[in-house]
């Protein structure tokens, strides 16, 4: 095993994993930027290096720097957390070839999952259920409007190389789809991506259910059951849960199974998610993506499993041959806790005054800030996660409702009132709610 | 006149106009960029851009004067 660690991220996500480093007895190296110095990950990391302006091309994304601070603190190890690096093949190479060690999967397997439309063909090969769609990327509208004739509308128009929900669009009609291939385009250009664009048949009732992998040191695949995340603002997820209230075991079990197969088929090493879409109504899934890295939402599955990720993602990055229990029991909430108006989802960020956690049994807060701070408009709204955990899915909301009241964030907007009022939502609360239930709260 | 401001805090991502030029009500006079999410500013009137306060790359706060529409 390694002895040190540098987090090669910010906010929560640094904090958090930092958290698992030192309890693991390993050295945290923490980097951050101008605008984050007076963050909780810098002061609590065991040694923390300054890498440049709050312009994350000038610092959290600067591969350059990245490596220098490795080298400058001694770290034996790199952690990406989610976002910047953690998809990024040619950093992971560089960490290898610098002599550290990358902890994800190898950079071929973040290269193979990393473009949409390999992806779902490598999906397809591998017997897993994908929907309807392009198998080669669209360049330009007339070969859209082709390809349609054979996929039907609706149809779900994105980018091969994006994520987070940007560029995505949905088209119901020829003229729909001109709008969505354009907005796609856009997309395309603006984050470094080439023009290639992937249709695929969208599901009007679908639910976004992923399952929680892990490819072992000795080249077995498990999965640790699944989380629904069909709480989605602008195509982004808001709340996630597990288990998910809307599939059956029958459909659970072939699921996981699927997601085994995915990890197999690119040679898994390390904690991945494989994104499913699942219509509702019919209790089919068909594949979405793959991520190559830890989710953000990676709590629900901890609280049900009682598994430490990122201890796992170390412990196999070190080449150690571990077997995680992977069964669950009991039920998991998350909600993202976002500078954000609770109305219209739109960023607001400030200077936190007061922040105030609640605790008590069965609650769990992630959190990167705390009173003091400014949350800057340089990076995602991600305050905090606000995770819950009960033996069963009602005990699970009624924490829920009681740790949301007892959270208190003055200063920047927030979108607590949304979650509280989501916690009331017969929907939400009845279990049967698809990926359009935020926008109906909102029509 | 119509002062346009800014709702949040914010980067300047792209700036679309230039003093003396004339905008419609409806037009995009600027995109802000703020915890990854492009917010355009919009033209409320109908006019010619009086002053225009911002360059590429400013970080902006909210209430920010970023034009004058006469």
């Amino acid at each position: 095993m390694f002895e040190s660690v540098l987090v090669a991220n910010r906010g929560e996500i640094a904090r958090r994993v930092i958290r698992t480093v030192q309890r693991m007895g390993l050295r945290a190296v923490a980097v951050y930027s101008e605008a984050d110095a007076d963050l909780p990950f810098v002061r609590e990391a065991d040694d923390a290096i300054p890498l440049g302006p709050a312009n994350p091309a000038q610092s959290y994304l600067d591969a350059g720097t990245v490596l220098r601070a490795a080298r400058e603190s001694g770290a034996q190890a790199i952690h990406p957390g989610y976002g910047f690096f953690s998809e990024n093949a040619a950093f992971a190479r560089s960490v290898i070839d610098a002599g550290l060690v990358w902890i994800g999967p190898s950079p071929e397997a973040i290269e193979r999952m990393g473009d949409k439309i390999n992806a779902r063909n490598l999906m397809e090969e591998s017997g897993v259920p994908v929907a309807a769609g392009t198998r080669v990327p669209v360049t330009d509208l007339a070969q859209a409007v082709a390809a349609v004739t054979e996929i039907g509308y609706p149809v779900m128009v994105k980018t091969a190389g994006g994520g987070g929900g940007i560029g995505m669009g949905v088209a119901y009609d020829e003229a729909g789809l001109a709008k969505a291939f354009e907005q796609a385009s856009r997309a395309a250009a603006r984050f470094g991506g080439g023009p290639a664009i992937l249709l695929e048949h969208y599901i009007e009732r679908a639910r976004h259910v992923e399952v929680q992998i892990l490819g072992l040191a000795d080249g077995t695949v498990v999965a640790l059951g699944e989380r629904d995340c069909s709480v989605q603002r602008r195509h982004q997820k808001v709340v996630e849960e597990s288990p998910s209230p809307g599939i059956t075991a029958e459909l659970r079990e072939r699921m996981l199974a699927a997601a085994v197969r995915a990890g197999e088929a690119v040679g898994y090493l390390g904690a991945g998610t494989v994104e499913c879409l699942v219509d509702a109504d019919k209790q089919e899934f068909v594949f979405l993506e793959m991520n190559t890295r830890l989710q953000v939402e990676h709590p629900v599955t901890e609280l049900v499993t009682g598994v430490d990720l990122v201890e796992q993602q170390i412990r196999i990055a070190a080449g150690e041959r571990t077997a995680p229990p992977t069964a669950t029991s009991g039920h998991a909430i998350e909600f993202r806790v976002y500078a954000e108006d609770p109305r219209r989802f739109l960023p607001g960020p400030g200077k936190i005054g007061v922040w105030e956690e609640p605790s008590g049994e069965g609650v769990r807060v992630d959190s990167g800030y705390t009173a003091g701070n400014t949350v800057t408009p340089f990076y995602d709204p991600l305050m905090a996660k606000l995770c819950v955990f009960g033996a069963t899915r009602a005990e699970a909301l009624e924490r829920a409702r009681r740790a949301v009241a007892g959270f208190t964030v003055e200063g920047p907007k927030n979108n607590l009132p949304f979650c509280a009022e989501l916690l009331e939502n017969p929907e939400f609360v009845g279990g049967d709610y698809d990926t359009g239930l935020v926008s109906r709260m909102r029509a | 006149m119509a002062e346009v401001h800014a709702e949040m805090v914010a980067n300047v991502w792209k700036v679309l106009v230039a003093e003396g030029d004339a905008v419609e009500d409806g037009d995009t006079l600027v995109i802000l960029e703020s915890m990854k999410m492009e917010i355009p500013v919009i033209a409320e009137d109908d006019g010619v851009i009086a002053k225009l306060l911002v360059a590429e790359g400013d970080v902006i706060q909210e209430g920010h004067l970023i034009a004058v529409i006469e």
